[in-house]
């Protein structure tokens, strides 16, 4: 078990996750930044702190399920952090006989839990995890990543109605709330605010929260972990893009992969958030 | 050779293969403490509902939201069970394609994927109701076997050799009474065809129910005099490309038989096995390019040339070109 990190050591993990995830997609000439990035608080709180998972083998970890796949590249910088796979195969990334492909790839690396980057589909999956995990009375929860464009998909709401209504407590969304899909803020596209209320008429226990904050991160995460009798949601309110100046908040850095120069600025602009 | 079929051919009450689903269900409930089973508010029609009166705890009902049935299944997989869904077969491929294609094949899950009601014999609900593409689909998928069991106790052994084996696959059951033609003894192997009736003047390959009608067609033909082939085969993907090449060699002509698109279906993958390793005269029977209409099975089976007859004009046509 990793020595619990303080809030402090989670920021500047962060950070670093960002700059490899960053430096990983500018390797591969492609990729999804933004997203990435308005994920990477949130996801390091899960894990480096929140979740149980010492091992991708570990029948009892918590089985964590990107369902907004494309942004992968997190994914994989992650679990190369956790150790889980040489952190020099990073920069293979979407390379022809890589490991690391452009959407999550069951088991490649090991710690991808399953195939996904057809939105829509990762919430059902975690009910099921989650579902087998109560009946054999297994320690593991069940987490799900998605973004807030992915939840205009029908199938997350079957996913919603099938976590309540099985009331499993052991199962956790996170809602990674940026605002922007690819054509532009989701507000606009196919708006359904009040998210956080829909949630709750759905049954499930809803944490707000400004999800590029780590404390709050990791305080919504630890509630996650004690609510009984129902699933929870964290609504992340984020910033796509957080951390680069001239990524945030902006549609075009959904899926384009930053210049060398682009790439090199946005470090400069990390570390000096690092020093402040 | 089996000959199970010769006793009772057309002669025992027949029974739907939906139920030998549930037979080898039944049977796992108790062999296979893994076994999970989910439906989608159809659980009388699939026969499903057997399973959960018995072992509730492990049945699933998930409503009327098929893509959420799968994507629940592939998390009870990836945590060690063996999850059945279960569905009509329309719903169950079209609705959940993707589910099913980036979950559960694309992830490799062991995910038992069961599709009832295939065939235009489900008869009056029509052409939404009638799967005709499943096989088709489901055999394009890399990792999915595909077996189309032509009697009640091919379904039994279907359902329990599936739970035995990791993997993907999917299972078609159709709704109406159909003929037994095997029994205990009859062997049932994933990817083995069976030899029905030996012949060396034409084969008739044949898979679900489409087995019994060339097995009347086998009869009528040998009354003409011509002695035909007729292998039973359950597993369509993967196809026992040896039984298949061994009787065009030692036949030099081949029928398909299938209640299910001739395109990219059953027809299709017999002939992408022949034309490569024993190319020979082949003539398909099926569904030609058509969705299905509201009618009696048998009212439908006639009018879209799923009978003995269209196979024995079949072997007709493909014998003269033989000649040739
Ligand atoms: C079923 C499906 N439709 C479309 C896409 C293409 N696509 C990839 S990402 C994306 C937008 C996702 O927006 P959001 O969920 O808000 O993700 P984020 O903003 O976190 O990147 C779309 C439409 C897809 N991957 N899957
Ligand atoms: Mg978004």
């Amino acid at each position: 078990m990793d020595p619990m990190l303080t809030i402090q050591e989670l920021k500047h993990l962060a950070t670093e996750i960002r700059k490899d995830t960053l430096r990983s997609i500018t390797a591969a000439g492609s990729g999804h930044p933004g997203g990435s990035l308005s994920a990477a608080d949130i996801m390091t709180a899960l894990y480096f702190r929140a979740a149980n998972l010492n091992s991708p083998t570990d029948p009892d970890r918590d089985r964590i399920f990107w369902s907004k796949g494309h942004i992968v590249p997190l994914l994989y910088t992650l679990l190369a952090y956790k150790g889980f796979f040489p952190k020099e195969e990073l920069t293979t990334l979407r390379k022809f006989g890589s490991r690391l492909q452009g959407h999550p790839k069951k088991d490649s690396p090991p710690g991808v839990e399953t195939s996904g980057g057809s939105l829509g589909q990762g919430l059902s999956i975690a009910v099921g995890a989650a579902y087998a995990a109560r009946y054999d009375h297994l320690p593991v929860r069940s987490w799900c990543l998605t973004g807030d464009g992915e939840i205009q998909e029908g199938q997350i709401w079957e996913a919603l109605m099938a976590g309540a209504h099985f009331k499993l407590d052991n199962l956790c969304a996170i809602i990674d709330n940026n605002g922007l899909q690819i054509d532009g803020k989701c507000s606009d596209i196919m708006c359904i605010d009040d998210v956080a209320a829909k949630l709750r008429a759905f049954n499930w226990h809803v944490i707000s929260i400004d999800g590029n904050d780590m404390e709050q991160c990791v305080n919504a995460l630890d509630e996650a972990k004690t609510v009984k009798g129902q699933p929870t949601a964290i609504v992340a309110h984020t910033i796509k893009g957080k951390g680069v100046s001239f990524m945030e908040n902006v549609v075009g850095w959904h899926g384009k992969a930053p210049s060398q120069d682009e790439l090199t600025q946005a470090i400069r602009e990390l570390d000096a958030q690092e020093c402040e | 050779m089996a000959t199970a079929h010769k006793d009772v051919c057309g002669t025992l009450e027949g029974k739907a293969t939906r139920f030998g689903y549930s037979d080898g269900l039944l049977i796992l409930g108790t062999t296979d403490p893994r076994v999970f089973v989910l439906d989608a508010d159809l659980a009388k029609s699939t026969t499903s509902e057997r399973f959960k009166k018995e072992f509730p705890d492990r049945f699933i009902d998930c409503g009327i939201a098929e893509a959420n049935m799968v994507g629940i299944a592939a998390g009870l997989s990836l945590m060690g069970k063996v999850p059945f869904t279960s569905t009509y077969g329309t719903f169950m491929v079209d609705r959940a394609l993707d589910q099913i294609r980036v979950t559960v094949a694309y992830g490799e899950l062991n995910v038992k994927i069961v599709g009832a009601h295939g065939g235009i014999s489900v008869g009056p609900d029509g052409a939404t109701h009638q799967a005709l593409e499943d096989l088709g689909t489901m055999r394009m998928l890399p990792h999915m076997t595909v077996i189309n069991p032509c009697d009640v106790n091919e379904a039994r052994k279907a359902t329990l050799a599936v739970a035995a084996m990791q993997g993907p696959v999917f299972i078609r059951l159709g709704r109406e009474s159909v003929p037994i033609l095997t029994d205990d003894a009859t062997p049932f192997e994933i990817g083995k065809g069976i030899t029905f009736e030996d012949g060396d003047d034409v084969t008739i390959t044949a898979t679900g129910y489409m087995v019994y009608e060339a097995l009347l067609a086998h009869e009528e033909l040998k009354k003409q005099g011509i002695h035909a082939r007729v292998l039973n085969i359950h597993t369509i993907k993967p196809i026992d490309r040896e039984l298949l090449v061994k009787a065009a060699r030692e036949t030099g002509a081949v029928v398909t038989a299938e209640e299910h698109q001739v395109m990219g279906g059953f027809g299709s993958a017999v002939a992408e096995v022949l034309v490569q390793d024993c190319p020979v005269p082949m003539e398909f029977v099926g569904i030609k390019d058509r969705f299905g209409e509201s009618g009696t099975p048998d009212e439908l089976l006639t009018a879209f040339g799923c009978r003995a007859a269209n196979i024995e004009q079949a072997v007709k046509a493909v014998l003269a070109r033989r000649k040739r």
